[in-house]
């Protein structure tokens, strides 16, 4: 099963290959990760998504724990939150299966944030699965290059 | 006042109490070796090799708690001592390993000596630090001995550039205490847990307390004992918790696991509630953990959570210190009645009837596990044990009983040929007034053999219990039963005069070749007590090590000594290690 889980952890060099190299050491998956600064800037928060069985779910959250620059560790899947990924897409204008690429960025709600003369370049943040509608929407060939940021979560309320 | 870096690490070292660093010097410290050499607190220990440092200093810490301190320079010094650090890692050993680093301004430059020390070490330390600026030395000091000594122990490096031991600043005072939002391991256990567990315990009819590491390096000695008797429950220990309790009382079952005694896997087998105190259910414990413990319930106690349910679910887990946790269930349990587990015992006593450490001798052969059994007469029991790693560790776990904790120092996790002898002279050093014993192989002691050298410019007079076959005996063990008798590099040709060896060190060296010659050489070795002697003794090139569950065996599936010698190759299952 696939969950997000959300670290933060002291802003100190170093503290992403120690989380990279877990998970590499003990063979655990990593579908994607991001890292940036928090509102206290000596701290990051990192979002890693994963899949695995219960247990090894388990073992990842213990075992991020144990790292010394962790503070803390959620599985935001386990609760209430909310996630969003964007996407940067180069798509082609000029595609032959008539896909009217205005129409859909209206429908996706997202936004042209560059043109030349046979590209666009497309914003698009949602759920993953969002992102993946829109990138099915077209055929493969007009997709000329994509760049994802991979998810990013937060849980809702107080929590 | 101003102190430069490395005049300032060293005050350090000094607060924090260290009296011993093991350690070789380099371009990258050079200053550092400048400001021991002005001081007369410390005492540094030349070793020959910088992985001899590490497993030195290992060595001294299993042996009295304190941690262990290391000091190599950068490129080979550090990646030298790698090995030590992971042995030290495997087996839960507090130690801080300071290594040089080239000029902050020449890293990343692929400079003379560089390597990146952090990184290389990342997988097999607690924690580790690569300092930027001279005002982070007292801080990272203070942290490093912090994690390395609490929680679950292990071994810290610091990475210091050369140019940050040079800088000068104003001293500042050494932090007394420390605090650490990210790390703040857990002591005391949760007291419903405690209940929960001394209802399973009083309900047990069959139950066995399994003790590990964590009873050890946590000092819980005394409370395990004092519950193991307030309980009269049987007790088996792991490879490292041998001496948490007495291996000679009657409830102790001795070892399990892949070389353990008939009726310690044979209770476990039986038992419907294994008690897990500081040991972590390694797959030389469990053998094939799909036939492991069929009919138990498992209370889980360590410090570190992620231990719990890894291998196995516990069903009731206990995170704490291991004296902490263990004195809460004394506590909880003193007004408890107990189920009447005296049939449990009658089965156990008549598992020991099977006399599964029994060995047949042979004429004209040294037996090797003779020689422990007379090790243990002619010490009485109360030496200092370090190992090596492979047939004669085994054997000198199975015939040394281990009545105290902290006297058999061994590889147990990483399992690293070599670590034996530095690790002795460590333990000497730990403690000058006992008597330690170095037992090793001949494959083994050559892996260390330049310690030899340091053992005598500092005087650590240790005695080498050599168990010489001739042969990588555990590799021909597996290869005689397993790979159908195909010796692959097993055979050792062309070794040494062990005795001419250690005489050019300026040792004492005696072969044995005759069982009636062996003791008179034990006691002659003992009663030399100001030198190191080196016992080559020829032993059976043929023994094995026996009770041995085979590779992807279950506890109720041990071979025998006498009873079964073979394993056909199609119950072997090649995918277990």
């Amino acid at each position: 099963m696939r969950h997000i889980i959300s670290v933060i952890l002291e802003n100190e060099a170093g503290a992403l290959s120690r989380v990279a190299g877990l998970f590499t050491q003990r063979g655990f998956n990593i579908e994607s990760l991001t890292v940036a600064i928090t509102n206290d800037p000596s701290l990051s928060r990192m979002t890693i998504v994963s899949s695995g069985s219960d247990r090894v779910l388990e073992q990842i959250v213990k075992q991020l724990n144990k790292l010394i620059e962790v503070v803390k560790v959620t599985d935001l899947t386990s609760q209430d939150h909310v996630e969003r990924e964007l996407m940067l897409a180069k798509i082609s204008s000029n595609s032959k299966d008539g896909v009217d690429l205005k129409e859909l960025v209206e429908i996706f709600g997202c936004k042209v944030v560059d043109v030349t003369d046979k590209i666009y370049t497309i914003e698009v943040s949602g759920k993953t699965k969002k992102i993946n509608a829109f990138l099915d929407a077209f055929d493969h060939s007009s997709i000329i290059e994509i760049s994802r940021t991979g998810v990013t979560g937060i849980s809702r309320g107080k929590n | 006042m101003k102190l430069n870096g490395a005049q300032i690490l060293i005050d350090c070292l000094q607060k924090e109490e260290v009296e011993h660093v093991f350690g070789y010097p380099g371009g990258a410290v050079l200053h550092i070796y400048d400001a021991l050499e002005a001081q007369d607190k410390i005492t540094h220990i030349l070793v020959r090799h910088e992985q001899g440092a590490a497993h030195g200093a290992d060595g001294y810490a299993r042996t009295n708690g304190k941690p262990g301190v290391v000091l190599v320079t950068s490129g080979p010094g550090i990646t030298n001592a790698v090995t030590g650090i992971a042995t030290a890692h495997m087996d839960s050993i507090p130690m801080v390993i300071i290594s040089g680093q080239v000029p902050s301004p020449l890293i990343g430059m692929d400079a003379f000596q560089e390597v990146d020390a952090t990184g290389i070490t990342r997988s097999c330390v607690k924690h580790n630090f690569l300092i930027r600026d001279i005002s982070e030395i007292a801080i990272t000091v203070k942290k490093a001995f912090h994690i390395a000594t609490t929680g679950r122990p292990g071994p810290v490096v610091i990475d210091i550039p050369k140019d940050i031991t040079i800088a000068q600043m104003e001293v500042e005072e050494y932090p007394e205490t420390i605090e650490m939002r990210s790390y703040k391991p857990t002591i005391k256990a949760s007291n419903r847990q405690i209940k929960k567990a001394a209802e399973m315990l009083a309900s047990s009819k069959k139950p066995i307390l399994y003790a590990g590491g964590g009873c050890i390096i946590g000092n819980a000695s005394k409370e395990l004992r004092e519950f193991t008797r307030m309980l009269g429950f049987p007790i088996t220990q792991t490879l490292m918790g041998l001496g948490a309790y007495p291996m000679t009382d009657k409830q102790s079952l001795g070892m399990l696991g892949m070389h353990g005694t008939y009726e310690a896997n044979m209770a476990m087998h039986g038992s419907d509630c294994v008690v897990a105190i500081g040991s972590r259910f390694d797959d030389r414990i469990t053998g094939n953990i799909e036939k492991f413990c069929p009919t138990a319930k498992f209370i889980h106690i360590d410090i570190d959570p992620s231990q719990i349910s890894k291998n196995v679910v516990a069903d009731i887990p206990i995170v704490g210190q291991t004296k902490q946790v263990l004195q809460a269930l004394i506590d909880q349990m003193k007004d408890k009645k107990l189920e009447d587990i005296s049939s449990w015992w009658s089965q156990i006593e008549e598992w020991r009837k099977v006399d599964s450490l029994a060995y047949k001798k042979s004429p004209g052969v040294i037996k090797p596990q003779t020689v422990i059994e007379m090790l243990y007469e002619v010490t009485k029991g109360k030496a200092i044990v370090t190992s090596d790693v492979g047939q004669h560790q085994m054997w000198a776990a199975q015939y040394y009983l281990f009545d105290e904790p902290r006297q058999w120092i061994n590889s147990g996790g990483l399992g690293t040929m070599g670590f034996g002898l530095p690790a002795a002279m460590g333990a000497k050093l730990a403690m000058p007034d006992r008597d330690v014993a170095c037992v090793t192989g001949d494959g083994s002691i050559q892996m260390m053999l330049q310690e030899l050298s340091t053992m005598l410019q500092y005087s650590t007079p240790v005695k080498i219990i050599n168990l010489n076959n001739g042969y990588l005996g555990m590799v021909r063990q597996w290869q005689e039963f397993f790979y159908e008798k195909r010796y692959a590099m097993s055979y050792m040709d062309a070794l040494p005069d062990f005795v001419k060896l250690s005489e050019s060190y300026g040792h004492l060296g005696i072969r044995v070749e005759k069982e009636e010659d062996l003791k008179p050489a034990l006691i002659e070795a003992f009663n030399q007590k100001d030198r190191t002697v080196f016992l080559d003794i020829v032993t059976d090139p043929s023994e094995n090590v026996f009770p041995m569950i085979p590779a992807g065996g279950g506890h109720s599936e041990m071979l025998l000594a006498g009873r079964d010698e073979m394993v056909s190759k199609d119950e072997t299952d090649f995918n277990a290690v």
